[in-house]
């Protein structure tokens, strides 16, 4: 090879970012997509610890005195699902692993402002991932994901410190991925990428930054002062010493509200992607829904009271806190209006993505408007602390943040690794999906309206039949998680090379190799064109029905 | 292919070296000057839950928080203002040495402020071991012994007499420990990145040096620091004082 003049060797475009394959060439990458697929590793992991330990709450639940764990076990077994579900999967799900990877091809830019800052980003979580899952091992937490004091500063076991600082440090990770996508946004996107060009999942990433840089540094904040106040023995939320409780719950929230919308906002900007590219329509209204991504963002920071309408707050505070949770649902409302009516007239075709992002805009809605329910408070008081609760926010988690991440990562599979997926095995899977999860959480809404309440161990019999249904329903759901790891795996060895743009989407992203090159973009993109672009079919004239 | 990393050039005050993903330096010092400021946002939300947990103590027991605040070191607390806010100033004049291309100088400037620095945190210092030898350390008598709470639990809510409970005097100084503590961790932070970017002006040669930017990004972060205090001061040392004319 060395004879070869220069001239003659490979052309250069076959280099790719996966090309290097050392050890230390993946641990000390600063390359934006490989961090998305470190962080994906990682994510990965944590969704089967979260998983099995969903699994094991939901065959204890099969029969009502809990067979199958102890009520101390079953009592961890729904912390550890909640904490690593909450902050090492749904957190970091989209916008760690597919913001990451899309954000900076998005734009037309070569990598995140800090890559130094977003590798540590990596790392911090991890250690934060290993800290908690030691936690774990060394005898378990039994305080629920919220740590609400004083149990969990004064009777839980000492295990609480050790699991707090795992979150801790991975609110490190939050705020550094948060700070590297607004200034990327800001600062490198390509010349003439104006903000009303930038792709929707741009402005989700960014709404979604703004709650990780705002809200997580007052969760460090409140997770540092329950370490101190454990260690020291007193406390600004220890009662006795006239300390409040109610303050942590007011800190906590403050935090873990707006973090909701962490754990929604990039879904919704997927599924923009998504409807627009599988009706192969302009996307409608997109200023309105732009808008309502950063009035989410700003609306979620004033909604947290709705958490503690039972706690013993004014109920003046309850009034307005219920009045400005109504609020968010007009943005979340622009939304759903939005993707129906892009979808209304388009040449709509039933790829996987789309069946995942289809999906997605029912289930938020019935997780959306249950969540009204939950805003007035007179059916709080009814349903707090049930599984109505439960079925609420998990149709908006998962059947909200984890279909569209199943969506964002079948559309940007090809574009990650250059591979097809088998297209059949991807829409069963996504069925599967969607059957499993109804089964799961619908009957939850209904032994939750009749009053079952979460986090018990045990129950009567009455509600067994739910409880059987929702068990079997989780099981289907666990078959469609598994599918996707089949397929995706098969298709890294077997699967089509993918072309640069498999879906004849519009996007900077697919204008560059599956998988793209090393610095993304040999010239930075110019002559941008409208978001969206796709071909409007001709609509016929209006005439009206006479 | 063009490696996008070699690229040269720059304005005068420029010759950090370009990161491969940045089109100009121009683009590169905007990044990491808005970052800096950003980064300070979350910083004041960092330090806004521990004012809320103080307005909270403030709000329930005015009259404990007075008659507590009283007990710590005011003279101890007011050089110590007058030290970092001194601080403050030499870090600004640094900068625009560093702006000038006065580098010795510059260099000079940030010592003497990292060394502010340091005299701060030692006055710190002697004073935690003067407020913890009156036996104010929450939780422990002068002789650190811990104090044993009879009853413990919910004990000192049963209390009602309306006379200030023991618990909430220790509340105040838990808040003092913990408001300052936290603070004198971002000062020796502060300090250390100031002793590299002092050492680092010293290098003869411009591309090891360190830039201007990374210099108005430290003294963004030291003047940060500098306001937390500024808050501070007042609410914790001067809330038992009033202003007698």
């Amino acid at each position: 090879m060395n004879a070869l003049p220069a001239t003659r060797r490979e052309p250069p475009e076959e280099a790719n970012y996966l090309s290097a394959h050392t050890l230390r060439s993946w641990l000390l990458t600063t390359d934006h997509k490989r961090i998305g697929l470190l962080f994906l590793f990682g994510i990965i992991g944590y969704f089967l610890i979260g998983t099995a330990a969903a699994a094991l709450v939901r065959l204890d639940l099969v029969t009502p005195q809990g067979d199958l764990l102890s009520a101390e076990m079953y009592n961890r077994m729904f912390t550890l699902h909640g904490v690593v579900m909450v902050w090492f999967f749904l957190i970091p799900s989209i916008p760690s692993v597919l913001g990451n990877f899309v954000l900076p091809l998005m734009i037309g830019a070569r990598d995140v402002a800090f890559p130094r800052l977003n590798l540590l980003s990596w790392y911090l979580f991890m250690i934060g991932g290993g800290v908690t899952l030691y936690a774990i091992l060394a005898g378990g937490v039994d305080t629920g994901w919220t740590f609400y004091t004083p149990y969990s500063t004064t009777y839980a076991n000492p295990q609480v410190v050790t699991m707090v600082a795992g979150i801790f440090i991975n609110g490190f990770s939050s705020i550094l991925t948060g700070l590297n996508f607004i200034i990327t946004t800001h600062k490198l996107r390509a010349p003439g990428l104006t903000w009303f060009r930038l792709p929707l999942f741009v402005w989700t990433l960014y709404a979604t930054a703004l709650i990780l840089v705002l809200a997580t540094p007052v969760l460090a904040m409140l997770l540092l002062l329950v370490a101190v106040e454990r260690f020291w023995g007193i406390g600004v939320f220890d009662p006795a010493q006239g300390g409040d409780p109610i303050l942590f719950q007011h800190l906590f929230w403050f935090y873990s509200h707006p973090a909701v919308y962490i754990m929604i906002l990039p879904g919704m900007g997927v599924v923009s992607e998504l409807v627009t590219c599988f009706a192969r329509k302009r996307l409608f209204g997109y200023p309105f829904v732009a808008g309502a991504s950063v009035a989410i963002a700003v609306l979620g920071f004033l909604v947290w009271g709705h958490h503690m309408f039972v706690s013993g707050q004014s109920i003046y505070s309850g009034f307005v806190f219920s009045l400005l949770s109504y609020m968010v649902a007009i943005p979340s409302a622009i939304k759903v209006f939005n993707w129906t009516a892009t979808l209304y007239k388009g040449s709509i075709s039933f790829e996987t993505p789309m069946l995942y992002a289809i999906g997605f805009i029912g289930l938020f809605t019935a997780g959306g408007l249950t969540g009204l329910m939950l805003a007035a408070t007179a059916v709080d008081v009814h349903v707090s602390d049930t599984y109505f609760v439960v079925a609420h926010f998990h149709y908006i988690m998962v059947g909200g943040m984890v279909l569209a991440f199943m969506g964002g990562l079948h559309y940007w599979w090809p574009k990650i690794t250059g591979r097809m997926y088998p297209d059949l095995a991807g829409r069963l899977a996504a069925v599967v999906t969607f059957i499993g999860f109804n089964l799961t959480f619908f009957p939850q809404f209904v032994m939750g309206y009749l009053g079952m309440p979460r986090r018990y161990h045990s129950y009567p019999e009455e509600f067994q039949f739910y409880h059987i249904l929702s068990t079997a329903g989780a099981s289907i759901l666990g078959v469609g998680y598994l599918l996707p790891v089949v397929y995706f795996l098969w298709s890294l060895k077997r699967g089509k090379r993918a072309p640069a743009n498999p879906w004849d989407a519009r996007g900077l992203e697919w204008t560059v190799a599956s998988p793209p090159p090393t610095h993304n973009f040999h010239d930075i993109p110019e002559g941008i064109r409208p978001p969206y672009d796709y071909p409007t079919p001709a609509t016929p004239p209006f005439t009206s029905p006479s | 292919m063009n490696d996008p990393g070699t690229r040269s050039g720059g304005g005068a005050e420029g010759m950090e070296p370009l990161h491969s993903h940045f089109a100009s330096r121009e683009q590169q010092r905007e990044a990491t000057t808005l970052g800096m400021w950003l980064f300070l946002a979350t910083e004041i939300l960092f330090f806004g839950a521990l004012f809320l947990a103080y307005a909270y103590v403030r709000w329930s027991f005015p009259a404990v928080v007075q008659q507590a605040s009283r007990h710590l070191e005011l003279v101890m607390g007011t050089i110590n203002t007058g030290v970092l806010l001194t601080s403050s100033f030499a870090m600004a004049v640094g900068v625009l040495f560093a702006e000038q291309g006065r580098h010795r100088a510059a260099a000079k400037a940030l010592a003497a402020t990292a060394l502010m620095g340091v005299a701060f945190l030692m006055i710190k210092g002697s004073e935690y071991a003067a407020v913890i030898h009156e036996g104010f350390l929450p939780g422990f008598t002068a002789n650190l012994e811990p104090v044993s709470r009879p009853g413990g639990g919910y004990a000192g809510l049963l209390s009602e007499g309306g006379g200030p409970v023991p618990g909430q005097e220790e509340l105040f100084f838990w808040l003092y420990f913990v408001m300052t503590g936290i603070h004198a961790i971002h000062v020796a932070i502060g300090v250390g990145m100031l002793t590299l970017l002092a050492w680092w002006m010293r290098k003869p040669h411009p591309a090891s040096r360190a830039s201007l930017n990374t210099v108005r990004n430290a003294g963004l972060y030291w003047h940060f620091v500098d306001l937390v205090w500024v808050f501070l001061f007042p609410l914790l040392y001067l809330a038992g004082h009033r202003f007698q004319p």
